[in-house]
């Protein structure tokens, strides 16, 4: 690593004058389980680290507006570990246990994560799917950007280099929502997914109609990667075991993945349909479970304590 | 550039002067002389590093020692008190949870954190929590069955 500077600002004021003092020479560091490894590596050569792990305030999980709020300093762990996002969303709970290992989700943050922007993550694609936006704050103010214009390129954001990412806002559900979050993992738990795939289906009061569905696609593109032409298959149209077959066909148009150790091109095209068939399906099995949860909620907790993991 | 930090290590306190590109796990082992913790694959996937911070595990191959700076660690030094060895570290002697011994600190400091939050891990339970902890002697069946036995060494 070349030599650089570690400033250790302890509010969002005096970060915004640090990154201004050094420009686009300096980086943001909160966990550096990427940043690191990628200096190491003489890809970044920042010539300040302006370390964010003293600034408080910036990692809490709540409830805001009927959706969740996440704060950017939040790591993987608390998300992951967050009984409040547990109980209202299960599935980000799922993704962020996906993660590396915990080592790693002790230390990487939400916001972290987010501004790293590499297409193998895991959260990337679930949040897409949930329709989130992502608040980034600079000296001039903050904006807010949904996630799906988000990412631009391999390791590319919309952001400037004067932007944090300091929360993410997952909106509220509708009725008879659920979510999954599938990852594809042939090798070994702690890799990057061969394919990954989420995705967010609303069904109406009758649970015969697909009212609305989020489809999104992980590893399999320079970005993640939105399913529309998918979701356009499904959306207004009856429910029917067919039809997430045909939206996982549809889904391997969108898709551009490279070939390398943990698969061809041609055999994540397939997996990327594959894969959100499934996840589909295991949507609609979790809007099911909500709904027998909430006809009799005694018999349901019995059914989840059995399959209960640490 | 240099930069003068404090660290707590198993208990005492240091007062350093580092690089600011030094490695966690480069201190502990060169300037502390602490080379218990080993350096694997140096990314962050083998485990080798594991070390605790404030009570959490991470992995010192990618913890610059500056942003160590004020916080607690932990490495496999300091897991025996008054030279009594640990619960899990005696459960790895008793159950063979080694082979050549490489990854043991990492496995030793991870199944640590385990048994912290959760004193009687069942088998799936252990393999969820030490999937990031490599063998490459593969002795896992032996490290499962020292982890899922250390609390028969709990006073």
């Amino acid at each position: 690593m070349i030599p650089f500077e570690y400033r250790t600002p302890k509010n969002l004021k005096e970060v915004h004058a640090t990154l201004k003092e050094f420009g686009s020479d300096a980086k943001l560091i909160a966990g550096g389980t990427s940043l690191v490894i990628m200096m190491k590596q003489r890809l970044v050569r920042p010539s300040c680290l302006v370390s964010l792990r003293s600034v408080r305030g910036l990692n809490s999980i709540e409830i805001s507006d009927g959706g969740l709020r996440i704060g950017g300093l939040a790591t993987h762990r608390e998300v992951e570990s967050s009984s409040l996002l547990r109980r209202r969303l299960p599935m980000l709970t799922e993704t962020y246990h996906h993660v590396a290992t915990i080592r790693v989700r002790n230390m990487a943050t939400v916001g972290g994560g987010l501004a790293h922007a590499d297409p193998n993550q895991d959260p990337p694609p679930s949040l897409i799917a949930l329709g989130a936006t992502v608040k980034a704050t600079s000296a001039d103010g903050s904006r807010v950007i949904p996630m799906d214009d988000f990412f631009t390129d391999y390791y590319e954001t919309v952001l400037n280099p004067d932007e944090i990412v300091t929360e993410v806002f997952v909106p509220k559900m509708a009725a008879n929502t659920a979510g999954a979050y599938l990852k594809f993992l042939p090798r070994t738990a702690d890799d990057y997914a061969t394919v990954s795939a989420a995705a967010v289906l609303t069904l109406d009061k009758t649970h015969k109609i697909i009212s609305d569905v989020r489809i999104a696609l992980g590893s399999v593109g320079v970005t993640p990667i939105r399913a529309t032409a998918a979701e356009a298959i499904l959306r207004g149209q009856p429910l029917k075991a067919e039809a997430f077959a045909e939206a996982g066909e549809k889904a391997k148009e969108a898709v551009d993945p490279v070939s390398d150790f943990r698969g061809s091109a041609a055999y994540k095209k397939e997996m990327a349909g594959v894969f959100v068939r499934r996840a589909l399906e295991k949507a609609l099995a979790n809007i099911r479970q909500q709904a027998r949860v909430k006809a009799s909620p005694k018999a349901a907790k019995k059914t989840t304590k059995k399959g209960k993991k640490h | 550039m240099n930069k003068k930090i404090k660290l707590r290590v198993n208990g005492k306190k240091h007062e350093l002067e580092v690089p600011t590109s030094r490695l966690l796990i480069d201190c502990l082992r060169y300037d502390l002389g602490l080379t218990g913790t080993k350096e694997g694959c140096s990314v962050g996937v083998c485990g080798a590093c594991a070390v605790l911070m404030d009570g959490e595990m991470i992995s010192a191959c990618l913890t610059l020692a500056v942003m160590a700076d004020g916080h607690d660690i932990t490495t496999v030094e300091g897991l025996a008190k008054n030279g009594e060895l640990n619960p899990v570290q005696k459960s790895f002697i008793q159950y063979g949870g080694f082979q050549c011994g490489i990854c043991t600190p990492g496995q030793v400091i991870a199944a640590t954190a385990l048994l912290a939050e959760n004193p009687r891990p069942n088998e799936d339970e252990i393999k969820d929590w030490m999937m990031g902890n490599l063998c490459r002697c593969t002795g896992y069946y032996k490290i499962i069955e020292s982890i899922q036995k250390a609390h028969q060494f709990v006073k």
